[in-house]
């Protein structure tokens, strides 16, 4: 707590908790109970790291981004950016905020406006947050920014429509970079492309992250393209996390039995090397979140299970230097 | 024995606003009975229009046939009539879809979806139906299903109703099964105990498989044979070994490098195939992959590279510098 302000994560996140409500009736509408999409998750973010949020579908990858976008009010928890608390913000500090972080999302159709011209879809926050009020030097800097983003400035006379999935990723990219923030939420931000321009668009992210300095959050649910883009990885399975270590270490050693089904359910591009593999997929299915398993959310499908771990919910212990675990049977 | 299905310098074409498409332009290859061959290929390819042209399930307008011979089990299915086609699909040759809850009828039981079937191609009484349908969604291993039974699709998960379409696709033995991104819209570990449990029935049945992916995992992992595709045609086809570890064309060399793997650490960068992908509507005379080829010449711009026989017997590319890639490859690596 008393570490140097230089040391200091760009952001904490700490006992996050996001419950959706669940009602019933239509007059007389009671609750009835709770998604517990996000259920006591901590993590941290350094300056300058990219963390690899990933799980399945429902596993509240994607509520944790909007948390801490500030697109939903938390349960609980804290969100501290830049040491300040995200959640207790008055609106100019907000602001002030959504200047700071930005978020790029997964489907380059549906989050571009189709009745703006591509060049005003990226000078639209600078003129929001009145950055430049010159309309000619806002012209240039969206040139800028189109060409930083491999596209031709050209294409800002163009609609979305006109462009190819990938080409519309790399303007959500542009409107992502053009306040200059310091934090980028990549939501599924390379999921929708195809093989041969996803690699183009992880290229993109990479030498942006190193140009601008740039911190992300990468929430996916390709294994493959967040060991090659990640730092650390967090595992996130029922709203909480299982798992959380340095890319490489995480992949060659997972310890969680999560992470190990996860891990062996991603087929490997080399039949060679698919021939020689062991492959375990977990049995069953993920359990709904509105009432979770007891103790660890993971029991009734580990092959680990003891008795114990349908009564106790275990916590996140560092096994390793810096490699956490949140299972009481390894060790 | 001859193959379970030929399939003969198929085109398949589009007549839409922006012009002619050839989505599929000319593609030949053939499934052995029992054996699994997987097509491959990015949004575009034609892969998909490919296996519902063999269906004959291409709308017209706009779309069409125009040439080529389907020949499954020694009959030509573009001569046959829509009732004898009606009476293949189904029974003959199984699909699965990518998104089952669209591909199940919302209001029908999921004992009805699977009586169906039965009752229409094998003419079987709705007792015998219903307890065959029993059978088969214990052979896909749903739980509890005397229950699921009288359910709806949408009381089911995405796993779930995917076991219920391979039920559906395998209640009148087929002897083919086409599967187009058949777990593309479900979670990692839901696919790798559908796409298993698709390897050991059509296995233990004996089923031949097409399966319709952009996975490069999936189909190193269930394919004996892998026909790749670009731009409406298959610019490569081998078993999937050779493909993957001598791969003679330039997109498939370029796909192949430029994906993540799980099972390497991190590279410095990755290396992505160049450019956008064509414009169907734009294809000159050439070949379709020159603009994004780091080997193009001026030849490629002149003719479209056939389909030609390169190394190990079965192993086909279509590029005119087939020859001299493993060669390039070894001194570009």
């Amino acid at each position: 707590m008393n570490a140097p302000i230089a040391e200091r994560p760009l952001l904490e996140v700490r006992g996050l908790a996001m419950h959706f409500p669940i009602s019933e009736g239509i007059v007389l509408t009671r609750k009835i109970g709770d998604v517990k999409a996000v259920d006591g998750v901590d993590f941290d973010i350094k300056r300058g790291e990219t963390l690899g949020l990933v799980g399945e579908s429902g596993c509240g990858k994607t509520t944790t981004g909007r948390c801490i976008l500030r697109l939903e009010k938390p349960t609980a928890g804290e969100i501290l950016f830049d040491g300040q608390d995200v959640n207790r913000m008055e609106r100019r500090e907000l602001v002030a905020l959504r200047r700071r972080m930005q978020v790029i999302f997964q489907d380059p159709y549906s989050s571009l406006n189709p009745r703006m011209k591509v060049g005003d879809i990226i000078s639209e926050p600078i003129k929001v947050h009145g950055v430049e009020p010159d309309a000619r030097r806002r012209r240039d800097k969206v040139r800028d920014l189109l060409s930083v983003c491999g596209l031709d400035p050209k294409f800002a006379d163009r609609y979305p429509h006109e462009m190819s999935g990938g080409q519309r990723q790399r303007v959500g990219i542009a409107r992502a970079l053009a306040l200059d923030p310091e934090f980028i939420v990549c939501d599924e931000a390379v999921s929708a492309l195809d093989v041969s321009i996803q690699a183009q668009v992880v290229n993109l992210l990479e030498d942006l992250r190193e140009r601008f300095g740039l911190t992300y959050l990468f929430i996916a649910h390709d294994l493959s393209v967040v060991r090659h883009l990640c730092q650390r990885v967090a595992v996130m399975y029922l709203g909480r996390i299982v798992e959380m270590a340095a890319s490489d270490e995480l992949f060659d050693n997972p310890l969680h039995p999560y992470t190990q089904a996860l891990l062996s359910a991603v087929p490997i591009p080399d039949p060679r090397v698919e021939a020689g593999r062991e492959f375990r997929p977990p049995r069953g299915e993920v359990p709904s979140p509105i009432n979770p398993p007891s103790g660890c959310v993971f029991h009734p499908r580990c092959p680990m299970a003891v008795d114990g771990c349908r009564q106790a919910r275990p916590v996140l212990r560092e096994l390793r230097p810096r490699h956490w675990v949140a299972c009481s049977e390894v060790n | 024995m001859p193959p379970l299905l030929e399939v003969r310098a198929l085109h398949t074409e589009f007549r839409t606003g922006a012009g002619l498409v050839r989505a599929v332009d000319g593609i030949s290859y053939t499934v052995e009975h029992g054996e699994t061959v997987a097509i491959v290929g990015e949004s575009g390819s034609g892969k998909s229009v490919s296996a519902l042209s063999i269906l004959r399930l291409i709308p017209n307008p706009p779309g069409l046939i125009t040439g080529g011979e389907i020949l499954f089990d020694g009959r030509d299915l573009r001569g046959l009539s829509e009732a004898e086609m009606r009476e293949i699909r189904g029974r003959d040759i199984g699909m699965v879809f990518q998104e089952p809850m669209t591909s199940l009828n919302p209001v029908l039981t999921i004992a009805r979806q699977i009586t169906e079937t039965l009752e229409q191609h094998q003419g079987a009484d709705r007792q015998t139906a219903e307890r065959r349908a029993l059978e088969l969604l214990e052979m896909v291993g749903i739980a509890d299903p005397k229950r699921r039974l009288k359910q709806y699709p949408h009381q089911l998960s995405g796993g779930m109703r995917q076991r219920v379409m391979i039920a559906v696709a395998l209640a009148c033995n087929p002897k083919l099964i086409i599967a187009d991104e058949p777990t593309t819209a479900l979670d990692v570990t839901i696919q790798a105990q559908i796409l298993e449990l698709m390897k050991s029935l059509t296995h233990k049945l004996g089923v031949a498989q097409i399966i319709i992916t952009h996975n490069l995992g999936v189909v190193a992992r269930y394919a004996s044979r892998v026909n790749v595709m670009y731009a409406g045609r298959i610019v490569e086809a081998g078993s999937a070994d050779a493909i993957y570890h001598n791969p003679r064309h330039p997109y498939t060399m370029a796909l192949l490098k430029s994906v993540p793997r799980l099972d390497q650490p991190r590279r410095a960068r990755l290396d992505p195939v160049d450019g956008q992908p064509p414009d169907l509507t734009r294809l000159d005379g050439g070949c379709s992959f020159r603009p994004r080829c780091r080997f193009a010449v001026e030849q490629c711009a002149a003719a479209r590279p056939p389909l030609q026989p390169v190394g190990e017997a079965g192993h086909l590319s279509a590029c005119f510098r087939s020859a001299e890639l493993s060669d390039i490859r070894d001194v570009a690596a």
